[in-house]
């Protein structure tokens, strides 16, 4: 034995070490998480602010138009309209079966996809106010989310719609979508965090996302159901997709299925890494974005 | 009580798309901004303040003399909590309100109704607070009628009227300023004139960037002449400005 006595083995100082960086660690971590749960009570306590700062954007955009936002619903209805015809016939779906998967689907890809985006540049284009007034920061992206909430509010009018027009019912499990729908947003909101600190840093990140989030779509089951896959390994893949378990917590209740366990576990799991992650994140590096816009 | 101690205070502006190899070879002393240096990993970065010291107690008017580029405005929005600071510790105790940039936030689409508001509402005001002095904030920007047309249909004064009759609405401890605040025509600027003596007189401290040696000696007891982001000169407005204005 080459180890004198009173002289750790390498191994031993190795895992002192390790233990040491790891505490450490910790302790920075709790400290970023600490910092940024007080940014995010700070924006809670400002909450008629985010929401007045929401509902300007949305009605900003319509100004002078006479339908207002309702347009973002015609031209939803619109698109629905077509790629239902085209789609189903191209999948020879059943229409009262596919219509309706469709138009959930797409309205909950575009309040998805539209929240992954903005949050991208959810603190670039709040440069202005974040150089001039000492607001908390997590105030420019709920703002963001509460402007599309309120457009998918507009969206989600299509809905009845729709299912009046297949001939659908809609039944009491359709309330289990609201539970859904609030994970999905806790779900959204730390994305959006994450990306929004990323994305003020690496300008060429919300380029990037965009085009992960074109595959995205393809990949995930709303222009096609995944019970016409003939190929089943296409289904021993989807469970791998995290979009689709988000997407399902809300849309299978609004069709009247029940969604699965699977679908649960994985979105709340999501919820919790997701957060713990944007927190230490966020709070690491909130008091850098200002120097970085 | 308000108060304000900076110890030792640095701000570092990292500058992430030059290169920095071109940068490395000019690093001279630039007659305008802060240091250009080169951090350990090799980022470019603008010091544009560095080891401030001072503190400010109750009844301080502080005058902030400087080239352009001296760090006025970064010491303003360092002091506002817009930017935290590199290096150094500051203290600040007390409400603080800004008026650098009084148009802040305004929609020129929504009417003058809406913009008191939206720029109430930044400025931290809660709607209820708003709703009550609305009438007031209307009366004295005197817009009359046009208080519900869209602001974009206003002229550059009436514009403005309207950002200093919300932005001067608050009462902060300590107040931010860059320059004097004079909006309006004739008879407006003697309203904005009494209104802004009367916002600088409650506040407990009032921290003012300036090019004018008359509006530094007025107003200010005290006076910090900043060049390249350090101290150059700290002392009573009348000493500094003798120095500063030669």
């Amino acid at each position: 034995m080459a180890i004198v006595l009173g002289w750790k083995t390498p191994f031993e100082a190795f895992s002192e070490l390790l233990q040491y960086k790891i505490e450490t660690n910790l302790l920075m971590i709790n400290n970023y998480i600490i910092a940024a749960l007080s940014d995010l009570v700070a924006t809670a306590r400002c909450y008629a602010l985010v929401g007045m700062l929401g509902w300007q954007d949305v009605r900003q955009r319509y100004r002078r138009s006479a339908l207002g936002p309702f347009w973002l619903t015609i031209s939803m209805a619109i698109m629905i309209g077509t790629m239902g015809i085209v789609f189903g016939q191209i999948f020879k779906a059943p229409l009262t079966e596919f219509f309706p998967f469709l138009a959930v689907g797409i309205i909950l890809w575009s309040f998805i996809s539209t929240i992954v985006s903005e949050g991208c540049v959810g603190f670039i284009v709040a440069e202005g106010i974040i150089k001039q007034l000492p607001l908390p920061l997590s105030v420019h992206i709920l703002r963001m989310m509460w402007r599309n909430v309120l457009i998918l509010g507009h969206n989600i009018v299509i809905l009845p719609l729709v299912f009046l027009a297949v001939g659908k019912p809609f039944t009491l499990v359709a309330f289990i979508s609201i539970p859904g729908f609030i994970l999905l947003v806790v779900n959204l909101t730390w994305i959006a965090l994450i990306l929004g600190v990323i994305c003020a840093r690496y300008r060429d990140l919300p380029q990037i996302v965009g085009s992960i989030m074109q595959v995205g779509f393809y990949l995930t089951p709303i222009m096609w159901m995944p019970n016409l896959l003939s190929d089943r390994a296409g289904l021993y893949l989807l469970p791998l997709n995290p979009v689709f378990h988000l997407l399902e917590i809300v849309r299978s209740p609004l069709l009247g299925q029940f969604p699965t366990m699977n679908n649960w576990v994985v979105s709340l799991a999501l919820a919790l890494i997701g957060w713990v992650m944007a927190l230490t994140i966020y709070g690491r590096y909130k008091r850098r974005i200002a120097y970085w816009l | 009580m308000a108060f304000i101690e900076f110890n030792n205070i640095c701000v570092d502006f990292p500058i992430y798309n030059v290169n920095s190899r071109s940068v490395k070879k000019r690093l001279i002393q630039v007659a305008t901004g802060g240091h250009l240096g080169i951090d350990q990993t090799g980022c470019v970065v603008v010091r544009a303040l560095e080891g401030l010291n001072f503190t400010l107690k109750d009844g301080d008017r502080l005058g902030l003399l400087g080239h352009n580029g001296a760090g006025k405005s970064t010491l303003l929005r360092l002091l506002s909590g817009v930017y935290e600071s590199s290096f150094g510790s500051c203290r600040i105790v007390g409400e603080i309100g800004s008026l650098i940039d009084i148009s802040l936030g305004i929609d020129p689409e929504a009417n003058g109704r809406e913009n008191i508001f939206i720029r109430g509402g930044l400025l931290g005001m809660t709607k209820s607070d708003i709703s009550k002095k609305i009438n007031d904030i209307i009366d004295f920007s005197e817009l009359g009628n046009f208080i519900d047309m869209p602001v974009r249909t206003y002229s550059t004064g009436m514009h403005l009227r309207l950002a200093f009759a919300v932005s001067t609405i608050v009462r902060p401890e300590i107040l931010l300023m860059d320059e004097w605040l004079s909006v309006g025509d004739e008879g407006f600027r003697h309203k904005a004139e009494a209104r802004m003596s009367e916002l600088v007189q409650s506040a407990s401290i009032l921290v003012m960037a300036s090019h004018s040696r008359e509006l530094v000696m007025n107003t200010c007891n005290r006076a910090i002449w900043l060049e390249h982001g350090k101290v150059r000169m700290d002392g009573t407005s009348q000493e500094v400005c003798a120095a500063y204005f030669g």
